[in-house]
């Protein structure tokens, strides 16, 4: 992995302060294989851990089953789940799954992780992927991003909304730091719970994964 | 207790009638989306939106209840509630201030502040820019503006038989109104 020194604490900020612009279309071929794996399947429970997204909703309720999200990177940022640590404030990843990402073993037909693993806590990195990893069904799909070398700590933290076309609508911000870049050999590490993992490599310096359970 | 005053209709405080106007599309070199997109089971042709009427309880931001509300009348909450809310067949509008940590069921409801519980609305849902909702939602429609929060699941439901859709006769003796069953516990602010 690739460490940006100096990309800050994941605080959260103000939407306004956060400089919210315009949406950047993108098409995804990751997208495309992950809407493809669920074609035809009906009542699907479906995990999107990006913010709060109508558009996602929207379409994942399309499905017919429930639609599940959770804001996993906005939620690691409260307050709430800091604790000192020989003076300094750390993440308790323990509190912290103890009330997120909390489902049941084998839950999930789908997640969407989008870039959620280059903006979180050092911490945190793992458990979640091990959590994911037990929480998706056999056969269950997860869909995850990762910006590659040429992306730097000054990179936008950017929200997903999936447009109805079926391509994706980056809505960039300031509100969080880019905190690592991860090379093939730790994103096969990091999925090693799933059964197979897919690389697709996108122009815009984006590395896309569709992991199977 | 709190006291409604009837003589003079309330309001909503600052926060204004739920607006159903969609948000404006973000730029014009972006592609056209709605983030006001309502979605909902079937697709049927929109229908408009009951408005909300003028005769309206309240309960303001300085009240706490604790205990089971519930009510035949539509309501806007701008207060601390801590159990359950029942207002089945009507609107609940949840005010800027209003945090509530209970099993919300209404027929339409509209939020500003926060919830943490479950939420089964027989219509819609409408979640503002400032709201935060934590927990499961069961509806027919969603409307979720940018900025909301929201953690948990949604699940669309069909829409409802012609004969579950009829307002529930109050009982003989009855008036209209909120009544609150309360665990021993409210309090208000001076």
């Amino acid at each position: 992995m690739r460490w940006f020194r100096g990309a800050g604490e994941n605080r959260p900020k103000t939407a306004s302060a956060a400089g919210v612009s315009q949406r950047i279309r993108r098409r995804s071929t990751g997208f495309t294989e992950f809407t493809r794996s669920l074609s035809g399947s009906k009542e699907l429970s479906i995990l999107d851990l990006g913010p709060t997204s109508a558009a996602n909703i929207s379409f994942l309720t399309g499905y017919g089953g429930r639609a599940y999200t959770e804001d996993l990177l906005r939620s690691s940022a409260n307050a709430d789940y800091r604790k000192k640590v020989e003076g300094s404030e750390v993440l308790d990843v323990e509190k912290f799954l103890v009330d997120n990402l909390n489902h049941p073993e084998h839950f999930f037909d789908a997640v969407l992780c989008w870039d959620v693993f280059d903006y979180l806590d050092e911490s945190l990195v793992k458990p979640a992927a091990e959590r994911l990893a037990q929480i998706v069904k056999p056969k269950g799909v997860l869909l995850a991003f990762f910006h590659t070398q040429d992306a730097g700590p000054d990179y936008p933290y950017s929200r997903y909304h999936i447009a109805e076309s079926g391509a994706l609508e980056l809505e960039p911000t300031r509100e969080f730091g880019l905190k690592r870049v991860f090379n093939n050999r730790h994103i096969e590490g990091l999925f090693k719970g799933f059964s197979s993992v897919k690389f697709f490599l996108a122009r815009d310096h984006v590395r896309e994964v569709l992991a199977v359970r | 207790m709190w006291k409604s005053d009837k003589s003079s209709p309330p309001s909503p405080s600052q926060a204004s009638q739920p607006s159903l106007a969609p948000v404006p599309n973000p730029g014009p070199t972006a592609a056209p989306v709605s983030p006001n997109r309502e979605t909902r089971a079937h697709e049927p042709a929109p229908k408009p939106v009951d408005s909300f009427r003028a005769e309206v309880g309240h309960i303001g931001k300085s009240v706490f209840v604790k205990g089971e509300l519930s009510g035949s009348e539509d309501l806007y909450l701008d207060g601390e509630v801590e159990g359950s809310i029942d207002l089945r067949n009507h609107s609940l509008v949840i005010g800027p201030n209003g945090r509530i940590r209970a099993t919300i069921h209404a027929r339409e409801l509209v939020v500003h502040g926060k919830i943490d519980g479950n939420v089964n609305v027989s219509e819609r849902v409408e979640l503002r820019k400032s709201s935060s909702l934590v927990g499961d939602i069961s509806t027919q429609r969603i409307v979720i503006e940018d900025g909301a929060f929201f953690k948990g699941s949604i699940d669309l439901q069909k829409e409802a038989k012609p004969e579950q859709r009829k307002t529930v006769s109050a009982a003989p003796g009855a008036t209209n109104g909120v009544s609150l069953v309360a665990a021993g516990h409210s309090s208000f602010a001076e």
